[in-house]
């Protein structure tokens, strides 16, 4: 399906997206629009509070978008019920409010559950996916530990692993480097990078790190006060998309190595 | 392993008593083919449907704590925690302590043991019903439990000005309910005890999935394509049901709906509700009927109040969870 570019996972177009407080609406950012194919690593940044979230929010169905449509895989979002969705669509969470005192083989199978019967029981088949979702991330030898013995880096492979159990063409995570340290920040993402490549999968994450995710993504949508742009990290530079980001004062993009600096 | 243990307990619970009745003779007891009429009579008619009502006891109030700990994501939730058995406890306050207060034509109507039942689940009712509502409104589940304690406080405040203005006896009467008893059940109450129990407990097989999937927190369940409101609905209406007709049949119970999970967690180390709810029920039934027969205090003639045997067992078991592990998980 690599070939066949007009295979689109989600789309969205003139997406609004924001808050539906009493009577007034909350617009945090509009004129959203970008198309996303199998085999992508998408990375999204944007300063905080920009709205990364709440995009996020708005495509996995957890909000209403306020004006655009949103299409997975050709057909509208909210034609979607709850459990097919659950087939095309998985989630990695910043939310830390999962019960610790699973093993990594249970959450991992957790990912099953679109697919398992009424009493969630696993078949050969669910075992033999949770097992190769878990080698995917290099996590099996972890199958057996408590949640509540895993490191941040380790939690978040076995995160992506579940993901990945629930055997869905798109992917998106909410800032899957927070918490960790240079090295497995770029794990993580290389690791991201390999999944797309290799199980042909759509990834979206946001993301603070920038300079990595230039380096790294195959496109990236950066949101910004008044709009947001959609391109390959190359043409973004060339359009000098990333010195908008940010207030001029304190960081500075540098595009000759295509990476943020602190002004001196 | 269990079930053989539970069975052992269960025998040996039938077997102690205020009267000491030969463990041979036990069995033809039971089947009614004793020649002591006297013996027969008070294993029929007393020791075992005091056992039958220690294993639908403690095995509905581990379930109940097991659905609500894990629907709030909260260690600490239990029929106790959430203000179901304050909500129960009011309804009998207010039957009893009220009646003097109401006084001829409705006291006689209140006096009726049956009323005592209702009384009990319509509190439960009513106080999940409202903590149901303020759960669609808040969807945060610490609110929540925060909720549920207040409606504690609220209740006891209203049991204390009840009792304030009660005479002796009713409060005495009061005061035994609260107590905690599995004696005095006929035959016909365990009937209607047991058609509850067994809705509540087919309620939480259904929700077994989605109770694995709600371990992952609201948001992951929801991906996952569970239908939140709906799954959070049944569980609490399972839970209420359980805890709710047991407190109204053996008075306020107390920690056995708290620890009961806990401990099983210990010993099975899993997290998987599949395996969890088959394991709490056997484990919460053989504590209930541990507890009752320390209860009876074996070889003597008295009995203690169960509810402050379940306390006593029950309060250092959490407590020493919590030192060992320092941070209980559900």
């Amino acid at each position: 399906m690599n070939t066949n570019k007009t295979y689109s996972v989600l789309k969205t177009k003139n997406l609004s997206i924001g808050y539906l407080s009493k009577k007034e609406e909350i617009v945090i950012a509009s004129n959203i629009n970008f198309e996303l194919f199998p085999g992508e690593l998408i990375g999204l940044v944007g300063a905080n509070g920009i709205g990364k979230s709440t995009l996020l929010r708005t495509l996995t169905q957890l909000q209403n978008p306020l004006k655009g449509s949103i299409s997975i895989d050709g057909k509208p979002l909210e034609s979607y019920t709850n459990q097919v969705l659950a087939t095309r669509l998985s989630l990695v969470l910043t939310d830390k409010s999962l019960s610790k005192n699973l093993t990594v083989f249970e959450l991992v199978s957790l990912g099953r559950q679109p697919y398992t019967n009424w009493i969630g029981t696993l078949t050969d088949k669910d075992i033999s996916i949770v097992n190769k979702a878990l080698e995917q991330t290099q996590a099996i030898d972890l199958a057996t530990k408590k949640c509540f013995e895993l490191s941040d880096g380790q939690l978040q492979k076995v995160l992506i692993a579940r993901a990945l159990a629930q055997d869905t063409p798109l992917i998106i995570l909410d800032e899957p480097t927070t918490h960790l340290d240079m090295y497995h920040k770029a794990y993580i993402l290389k690791l991201l990078q390999n999944i797309a490549k290799t199980a042909n999968k759509t990834i979206l994450f946001s993301s603070h790190e920038i300079n990595l995710t230039i380096q790294l993504c195959d496109k990236m949508l950066v949101m910004t006060t008044n709009n947001s742009f959609y391109n390959t990290p190359c043409n973004l530079i060339k359009q000098d998309v990333f010195s908008t980001l940010f207030p001029k004062n304190i960081v500075e993009f540098d595009v000759n190595t295509g990476s943020f600096i602190v002004k001196k | 392993m269990l079930i053989i243990v539970l069975v052992l307990c269960f025998v040996l619970n039938l077997s102690l008593g205020s009267v000491s009745i030969p463990f041979s003779e036990l069995a033809s007891s039971l089947l009614g083919n004793s020649e002591n009429e006297n013996w027969m009579y008070i294993i029929q008619n007393y020791r075992l449907p005091k056992a039958i009502t220690a294993i639908l006891v403690g095995s509905g109030l581990g379930i109940s704590g097991l659905l609500m700990q894990t629907l709030f994501k909260n260690p600490l939730a239990g029929p106790y925690v959430l203000g179901i058995t304050s909500g129960a406890s009011l309804g009998v306050a207010i039957l009893i302590l009220g009646s003097s207060l109401f006084g001829g034509f409705l006291a006689t109507i209140l006096a009726s043991n049956w009323s005592l039942v209702i009384a009990s689940s319509l509190g439960s009712f009513l106080v999940l019903l409202t903590v149901l509502l303020v759960a669609n409104k808040v969807k945060d589940t610490m609110t929540l439990l925060i909720i549920g304690l207040m409606f504690g406080s609220l209740t006891s405040a209203i049991v204390s000005v009840l009792s304030y203005f009660s005479p002796a006896d009713q409060l005495q009467q009061y005061i035994f309910w609260g107590f905690g008893s599995l004696g005095d059940l006929s035959w016909e109450k365990i009937r209607i005890f047991a058609i509850i129990y067994a809705i509540g407990l087919t309620l939480s097989i259904t929700a077994l999935k989605a109770l694995n999937s709600l371990l992952l927190g609201d948001q992951y369940a929801k991906s996952l394509g569970l239908n939140l409101e709906k799954n959070r609905f049944v569980i609490i209406i399972a839970a209420s049901l359980l805890a709710g007709s047991i407190t109204a049949f053996a008075g306020p119970i107390a920690f056995i709906g708290l620890a009961v999970p806990h401990l099983t967690r210990q010993l099975f180390k899993t997290s998987s509700h599949s395996i969890l709810l088959p394991a709490v029920m056997l484990f919460g039934a053989i504590l209930m009927l541990i507890c009752d027969s320390i209860a009876q205090v074996p070889t003597s003639n008295y009995s203690l109040p169960i509810n402050a045997i379940t306390s006593l067992i029950g309060a250092p078991v959490v407590i020493w969870l919590l030192v060992r592990k320092r941070q209980m998980s559900f």
